[in-house]
């Protein structure tokens, strides 16, 4: 697979490591989150058969942590962001 | 129909004319006592054993495909114990006892092959952990072997020793553990199934879950709604999309593994070797082909094929461990889908749904376990009550704190 980077260009997805799915980014907030929360965020996961949101770690390249939309069905990749803009995406309303 | 030696001859002086089908093809009934989902062979072991053990009369096993055609037909076909954790050693040694009276139990031949299953050690390090894996192993009734460099080198000659960075040291051998025709599998206990009156049904998509005031009453198909007092799920890497069908997420990810046959080859490797230095594992088949394998892709997947990365990370495993598998030709790789849970171990539970039960989280290592698997589930379903060997097998038990992590991983699934 190749994973056009952002700021890169095309690479080899060999470079990257896979992180999981891009939901990790909403790391539950401590001060109000119940054990329950905690349990959904760390073990649960919807593991569609289609359209998945995930996080890549460029290892063997800049390092940076990217948010790749695949389908999970073709391997075919939809959409590539930085995650850092992806997640301040998310932070705005 | 009994297949035995005589009938062979019978059929043999006969023309083969009097071989019936193994096993019939029922339309599927208005309802049932319990729907099992997915023909693969967990599914079919659990129809076996709730005919054959728990004298349920009413059963049914609902197919989207063809028996046989997901990881029962995929894998490559390792059969072993050695477990080191509580949760499930005794599990899996009763699945290798299972194993060992299989072919007497269907009255089918599955080609058992108690070969030997040998993981190679590399380091100091690595013996210690296999020392005490082993004797894990003997404490729970299995057996286990610690063999030295020489020993691992009368049994096969043919592996690199000396290489400079993962030098063989040793092995943990386990006798009893093997290989097993696969398909023969999924035929065997379907035919035995079948013989009891459970209904096998192929090209039956289960589609919905019909659930009532949080009761499952049934399963809507692609040939309409059968209706079931107990439904229980067993599709291996289709896990999540079943229970997604009831509301419900689970600790599991759906990720692909491949499989690698090469050319026939006269017969060299003796039994299963493992390279733990590189994670590559390969046994010869009956017909000469070298099966085997490594590392899972790592990311999500329903796509039933691998990508070339892979490949080439098993090739190079393979070399590094025995360079002569690079004189071999490859004919033929494929992937399945595994779903990968969050600590690497399997999942037999009610559901919180009522009458819904949960069989999966199998990983890359579930074709072992299917006789295990299949009694522990009709257990499940015709009791209520977990099989004493499987009681660890629990759906909370990552909400609990009660993980069953033989790799240490943690919340990893595709580094388990
Ligand atoms: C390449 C590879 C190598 C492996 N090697 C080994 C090994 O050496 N040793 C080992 O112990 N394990 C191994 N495994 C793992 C093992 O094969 C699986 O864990 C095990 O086979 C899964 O259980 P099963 O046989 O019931 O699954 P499957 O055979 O996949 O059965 C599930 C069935 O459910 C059906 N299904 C799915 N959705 C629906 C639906 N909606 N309606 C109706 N039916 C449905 C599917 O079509 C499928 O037939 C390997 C797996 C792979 C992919």
């Amino acid at each position: 697979m190749i994973i056009d980077h952002p700021l890169l260009g095309p690479r080899d997805s060999a470079e990257f490591t896979y992180i999981g799915d891009a939901s990790l980014m909403r790391r539950p907030d401590p001060a109000t989150a119940s054990a329950a929360d905690w349990h959904a965020y760390a073990y649960l996961r919807a593991n569609p058969a289609g359209t998945h949101r995930e996080l890549w770690f460029h290892e063997g390249g800049d390092r940076s942590y990217l948010v790749v939309t695949r389908n999970t069905l073709t391997h075919e990749i939809e959409g590539v962001e930085l995650a850092r803009d992806a997640a301040r995406a998310e932070r705005t309303p | 129909m009994r297949y035995s030696g005589l009938r062979v001859i019978k059929e043999a002086l006969t023309g083969h004319k009097g071989w019936t089908p193994a096993w019939r093809d029922p339309e599927p009934q208005a309802a049932y006592d319990i729907v099992i989902i997915g023909g693969g062979g967990h599914g079919l072991a659990t129809a076996h054993y709730l005919a054959s053990v728990f004298g349920e009369r009413r059963v049914a096993v609902l197919e989207k495909g063809w028996i046989g055609g997901g990881n029962v037909g995929r894998n490559t076909t390792i059969i072993r114990s050695n477990y080191l954790l509580d949760g499930n050693e005794p599990f899996y040694e009763f699945s290798l006892k299972l194993w060992e009276g299989l072919e007497q139990d269907l009255n089918y031949n599955a080609m058992v092959s108690q070969r030997g299953v040998m993981n190679l050690i590399h380091s100091d390090a690595q013996r210690d952990a296999y020392t005490r894996r082993g004797n894990a192993m003997i404490l729970n009734g299995a057996d286990a072997e610690l063999l030295d460099a020489a020993q691992v080198r009368r049994e096969a000659p043919f592996l690199d020793f000396d290489n400079a960075r993962f030098p063989i040291k040793g092995a943990l051998m386990q006798r009893r553990g093997g290989t097993v025709r696969h398909d023969a599998v999924a035929w065997g206990y379907a035919r035995a199934a079948d013989s009891r009156d459970v209904d096998i049904i192929q090209n039956c998509e289960v589609t919905g879950l019909r659930i009532e005031d949080g009761r499952c009453l049934g399963v809507e198909t692609t040939r309409g709604f059968i209706g079931a007092k107990k439904v229980g799920s067993a599709v291996a890497g289709s896990s999540s999309r079943i229970m997604d069908m009831a509301g419900l997420r689970l600790p599991i990810e759906s990720h692909v593994l491949q499989a690698f046959v090469s050319e026939g080859l006269k017969p060299v490797i003796p039994g299963v070797i493992t390279f733990g230095a590189g994670h590559f594992y390969v046994s010869q088949s009956d017909k000469g082909g070298l099966v085997f394998g490594g590392d899972i892709d790592g990311y999500n997947s329903y796509a039933q094929r691998g990508n070339l990365p892979v490949v080439e990370d098993v090739c190079e495993g393979g070399m590094a461990l025995m360079p002569m598998i690079g004189r071999a030709r490859l004919l033929r790789m494929w992937g399945g889908i595994m779903d990968m849970s969050m600590d690497g171990s399997p999942i037999i539970d009610r559901t919180p749904v009522e009458g819904l039960y949960f069989n999966g989280g199998w990983c890359y290592g579930g074709f072992k376990a299917t006789p295990a698997s299949g009694y522990a589930f009709a257990h499940l379903l015709a009791r209520d009550a977990p099989h004493d060997t499987a009681t660890a097998y629990r759906l909370d038990r990552f909400a609990t704190g009660h993980m069953i992590d033989e790799k240490g991983m943690g919340n990893q699934p595709n580094l388990h």
